[in-house]
């Protein structure tokens, strides 16, 4: 018997965008499975979040394939999905976490609401199961109980991150793409976040692709690393070789520039 | 029935940011260890004893030869495995206590041992990793302390037992007993032979020629695989 845990989850074959006769993702391949975290790290302007978001289905390659495995076990194309079950991915079985929480929230509603959003999308009614749902998650985000009917714009910038990592949880997602979760954070309220973080991906066996220019978030929560430069993938590995022991010329560079603390 | 077998193995590094410096470590390493056995790597400071111990390890890459890795009824080369294959043999087959503790900020003491455990039940896993920083003198009033603050010795003690804690066929130290004092030096001895009485292979660096000669079945001077 075939373990799906022993399938890809996502498969990306020979990814290409351009924008007009700029390059922005050259020939990339790879496979995530189950429970499997990817950091994608390199640079501004390697082509990171363009990658993030062809994974995603956001952006539509100019070459190459990404398939994902749907709940019924069968690979598809992004490219042939149908509305509903495109409609089911982004609502249900993804995640996305942007840097700004801003865009992954709706700033004029509560928090409860927020999170409660996505679980009406999938068909919850009942107003108090959904409220509980919302309660649920806050507490396991460490956001107090009080603050469940405050708008995000009410909240700190950690906050808010937390929030919209909740909201992004609540419907058992099995992938999220994360784009620099901890960036433009103070640096206490970066560990906070990334230990919880760590936590959560852990428990729910999450698979993660993860776009960070922060080579210490990458091996606090990434099993592989992808090494991106000018739109290509010039190494990747197991994380802590890739940092340990990197072998390409870029990469050595990325690694020794790292101030010690 | 080795639980490890080194052969051939080659390590060098390049390093461009010094116009290509070709840096040779090690050439034609071998070495087995059979289950019970602690083998000790010795030789001079920078003669590739950690390299090895870290290609064994999967975190640094093996240019040669190969690194075959017994875990239960399969055998697997970490030379040339890949990256998933490495994570699942460490969690099944390797334990290893590097020289340094990694420390991630906000996790407490018992839990950065505990987690070590992931197919355990939480509290269970705790409870053995309280048994063991107990053992290794951690005052239980640090244990719920992340370990980030602790004095050199401290750090290397609970390092120790989160190298210590799971129960696997190799286990890997590199200098474990350095920063401690001779009674938890004492009970890390009595820890590894432990160990080795219920089957575990061992590969150890130890400078300290007490500790060394107290748990090694055999030495291997690694200064004898100089790359030329």
């Amino acid at each position: 018997m075939i373990n799906a845990e022993d399938q890809p989850l996502l498969q990306a074959d020979g990814l290409s965008k351009w924008y007009g006769p700029q390059l922005a993702c050259r020939d990339i391949s790879f496979e995530l499975y189950p429970g499997e975290v990817i950091a994608v790290v390199g640079e501004s302007g390697a082509g990171k979040t363009t990658l993030l978001q062809l994974l995603s289905a956001q952006l539509v390659p100019s070459a190459g394939h990404v398939c994902y495995r749907m709940r019924d076990g069968v690979m598809h194309d992004l490219a042939s999905l149908g509305e509903a079950q495109r409609r089911f991915l982004f609502r249900t079985d993804w995640g996305y976490v942007h840097q700004d929480p801003a865009l992954g929230l709706r700033m004029a509603v509560s928090a409860g609401a927020n999170v409660g959003e996505r679980l009406m999308a999938v068909g919850w009614r009942h107003y108090g199961r959904i409220r509980d749902a919302a309660q649920g998650w806050l507490d396991r985000v460490e956001i107090a109980r009080e603050r469940i009917d405050d708008t995000p714009t009410t909240y700190s910038g950690g906050m808010r991150q937390r929030l919209q990592i909740a909201r992004n949880l609540v419907t058992d997602p099995r992938l999220v793409f994360m784009d620099e979760p901890t960036g433009g954070l103070d640096v206490s309220v970066q560990a906070r976040l990334l230990d919880l973080i760590r936590e959560l991906v852990a428990q729910l066996r999450l698979a993660v692709v993860i776009v960070t220019h922060d080579l210490a978030v990458a091996r606090l929560l990434s099993h592989r690393i992808i090494v991106m430069k000018d739109g290509a993938v010039i190494e990747s590995g197991l994380t802590d070789q890739v940092l340990d022991d990197p072998r390409e010329p870029y990469t050595q560079l990325l690694v020794s520039s790292i101030l010690p603390a | 029935m080795y639980v490890l077998d080194l052969v051939n193995v080659k390590k060098s590094f390049i390093l461009h940011l010094q116009g290509g410096l070709r840096l040779p470590v090690v050439n034609g390493v071998n070495f087995a260890v059979q289950p019970g056995e602690c083998l000790a790597l010795a030789g001079p400071s920078g003669c590739g004893k950690s390299s090895i111990l870290k290609m064994i390890f999967g975190s640094y890459r093996c240019d040669g030869g190969h690194i075959l890795v017994r875990d239960n009824d399969r055998i697997v080369d970490i030379a040339t495995a890949s990256p998933r294959t490495v994570i699942t043999t460490r969690r099944r087959a390797v334990a290893y206590v590097s020289q340094f503790l990694r420390a991630v900020p906000r996790v407490a003491t018992i839990d950065v041992v505990a987690q070590t455990l992931d197919r355990t039940s939480r509290d269970e896993a705790r409870m053995g990793a309280a048994a063991l920083l107990r053992r290794l003198n951690i005052p239980e009033r640090l244990m719920a302390v992340p370990p980030v603050t602790f004095s050199g010795g401290e750090q290397q003690r609970v390092n120790i037992a989160r190298g210590f804690l799971p129960e696997r066929p190799l286990l890997l130290l590199d200098e474990p007993t350095a920063s401690l004092d001779s009674e938890n030096r004492a009970v890390v001895i009595d820890l590894i032979a432990e160990k080795k009485r219920r089957g575990v292979a061992v590969v150890a660096i130890v400078h300290d020629q007490d500790a060394r000669n107290a748990i090694a079945d055999r030495i291997v001077d690694i200064a004898s695989f100089a790359a030329a």
